[in-house]
């Protein structure tokens, strides 16, 4: 189409109408921005310049120190103690809940009896507070009277004071987080198993590949991208579940089950550190920016085949 | 699933007897607090059938601590907050959704920056600010970091951008504003949407803990999850069947929710996870 011969009337409608649309753009997205600004971006960068501040004590006001707070992180056994902690709470609770996830999902999109009861069994844990549901598992790991301990009784065997010995500690808290996440993350799986077309089934029976076949050769492929969905959460999820921590052992025995979000929530509001705090953040958000790296960058490509 | 790998004869006992296994398994914390409510404190490790039924232990719960109080608080926070989140995620999202602007790519990928780092990250600057503020220990205080959800924003822009844009135009043209377009053409095309974001925000604040522990102090603004955290950890000792009344309690609600709206519940949390 032959453009019609400028009309300065009519561009500077345009331009009016270009800019009347601007402005109502931004203002719909003011306060939206101005919040994510006040509490995201703002305190993301505030973090980074306080971690290279001392703080602030009455009569001796913040100064700049450089890196001392990491050099005092680096020399922290107890940061890398929660380093070790959290590496480990995450190997137990990411591979465990997502092949628990994984497998509930299966049972379920199979036509077997209850499976209505069997899938809401799966996925109430999801819905309760965690506040809540770590008192009743407090009581399922209390020694002698706990319920774990007169099972066991039963058998004759003497349990561990599960969450009162550094060696069993982590792991009673990690059980909890798989139990908690396994649910929410399999319906996710039942979602994606639902959109596979039933002619693949029937083509690969007819190949005679065996049920275990069919599973690790077109099921598990085709659930690719779930995986990685699936996965993101749940990484994310082993840096910020902690409020069961609060109930079950707040960090102890020995810092045992000291991970990194609580071990900032220590340092900034019962010790009152808080440039130290900042820097413990810095490594958090330097893991979680990492983690969506990962995510955009690496993962995305590889599993976007389609 | 198709029929052909569908499990026949004893695969299909196995299957359905380990299916049934891992829900008892997984169903057992809850069902043992219902038991320890439900019986007297000398039935939380007893188990036998023709137990006492009692209420007691909720009445003892009620009376030990100001829940009440705390149901209020939590009701205000969760309503509130997703209330304001509804208005600024709307308009937002149309913003994304239907204007193009200088800077609208830019913006938009700071917004979903939140997505990662979240607020309850960020607890050490949060709280600085609340004290600038001068909020510290009050409801909105807890609401406000969330209030503007990237989530709630990356939602809501898909839908829009799914409305057919024949019917914004038909509406234009019949002289609607375009706030007016909003409400009636896109909001009721979005209401799926709007009922599963409602949901997972409602549980989501319903059961938040780290953040309310931090910048609340008193019982006037305290939402159950500390109230319950402050009852079960300082005043009970260990009377296990008062917690679990508690803990029952503070969970009803959004339990109940759930079993009533079971299949609303699975869905909204799915939609919304499925981007």
């Amino acid at each position: 189409m032959k453009r019609p011969p400028a009309n300065p009337a009519v561009s500077r409608l345009q331009y009016r109408t270009q800019t009347r649309t601007w402005i109502h753009a931004w203002l719909m997205l003011g306060p939206s921005l101005a919040l994510l600004i006040l509490f995201t971006h703002w305190p993301a960068v505030n973090t980074l310049i306080d971690s290279l501040y001392s703080t602030p004590r009455p009569r001796r006001p913040a100064r700049f120190v450089g890196p001392a707070n990491f050099e005092q992180m680096m020399a922290d056994p107890i940061f890398w103690q929660a380093m070790w902690n959290n590496l480990w709470f995450a190997l137990g609770t990411i591979p465990t809940s997502i092949a628990l996830a994984l497998l509930m999902a299966v049972w379920v999109n199979d036509r077997i009896a209850g499976r209505t009861l069997v899938r809401m069994a799966y996925f109430t844990p999801t819905v309760l507070p965690m506040i809540a549901v770590a008192n009743i598992w407090l009581f399922f790991y209390t020694p002698q009277y706990g319920l774990l301990a007169q099972i066991l009784g039963v058998f004759g065997i003497t349990g561990p004071n599960w969450l009162g010995s550094n060696e069993t500690a982590l792991f009673a808290v990690t059980v909890v987080a798989v139990w908690k996440e396994a649910g929410f993350f399999m319906i996710f799986y039942l979602a994606a198993l639902q959109t596979i077309s039933p002619s693949l089934a029937e083509a690969a029976a007819l190949e005679g590949a065996s049920r275990w076949t069919y599973f690790r050769r077109i099921q598990f492929p085709l659930l690719m991208p779930t995986t990685l969905f699936v996965l993101v959460n749940a990484v994310i999820g082993a840096f910020r579940t902690i409020d069961h921590i609060f109930v079950m052992t707040r960090g102890g025995p020995d810092n045992a089950t000291a991970l990194l979000l609580f071990y900032i929530y220590q340092v900034g509001f019962s010790f009152w550190d808080t440039t130290y705090a900042a820097a413990l953040t810095v490594v958090l958000l330097v893991l979680l920016g990492l983690l969506a790296l990962i995510q955009y960058g690496v993962l995305e490509r590889r599993v976007h085949y389609r | 699933m198709s029929e052909v790998y569908a499990p026949r004869g004893w695969g299909k006992v196995a299957e359905t007897a380990g299916a049934w296994l891992l829900a008892i398994v997984w169903i057992a914390p809850l069902a043992y607090a219902v038991w320890t409510a439900f019986h007297p404190s000398e039935f939380s490790t007893r188990f036998e059938l023709f137990a006492p039924l009692t209420l007691d232990n909720f009445k003892r719960a009620w009376e030990a601590a100001p829940f009440a109080r705390y149901f209020l608080n939590t009701f205000l926070l969760v309503t509130g907050v997703l209330a304001c989140q509804l208005v600024l995620c709307t308009l937002a999202a149309f913003a994304f959704a239907r204007y193009e602007f200088p800077g609208a790519t830019v913006v938009f990928a700071l917004v979903l920056a939140q997505l990662m780092i979240m607020p309850d990250v960020l607890i050490v600057e949060n709280y600085k600010t609340m004290n600038r503020l001068g909020v510290l220990d009050s409801i909105p205080a807890i609401g406000l970091p969330y209030v503007a959800s990237a989530f709630g924003i990356f939602l809501l822009r898909q839908t829009f951008k799914m409305v057919p844009k024949e019917l914004d135009d038909a509406a234009r043209v019949e002289g609607a504003s375009p706030m007016q377009v909003l409400w009636r053409v896109y909001v009721p095309l979005g209401r799926p949407v709007y009922i599963a974001y409602g949901l997972v925000s409602v549980s989501y604040h319903w059961n938040n803990f780290l953040w309310p522990l931090i910048v609340t102090n008193s019982v006037e603004s305290r939402p159950l999850t500390v109230g319950l955290q402050v009852f079960s950890s300082t005043d009970q000792g260990i009377d296990w069947a008062i917690i679990c009344a508690a803990t029952l309690m503070t969970s009803a609600p959004l339990l109940i929710g759930f079993l009533l709206f079971q299949r609303q519940f699975v869905q909204s949390f799915m939609r919304a996870g499925i981007k």
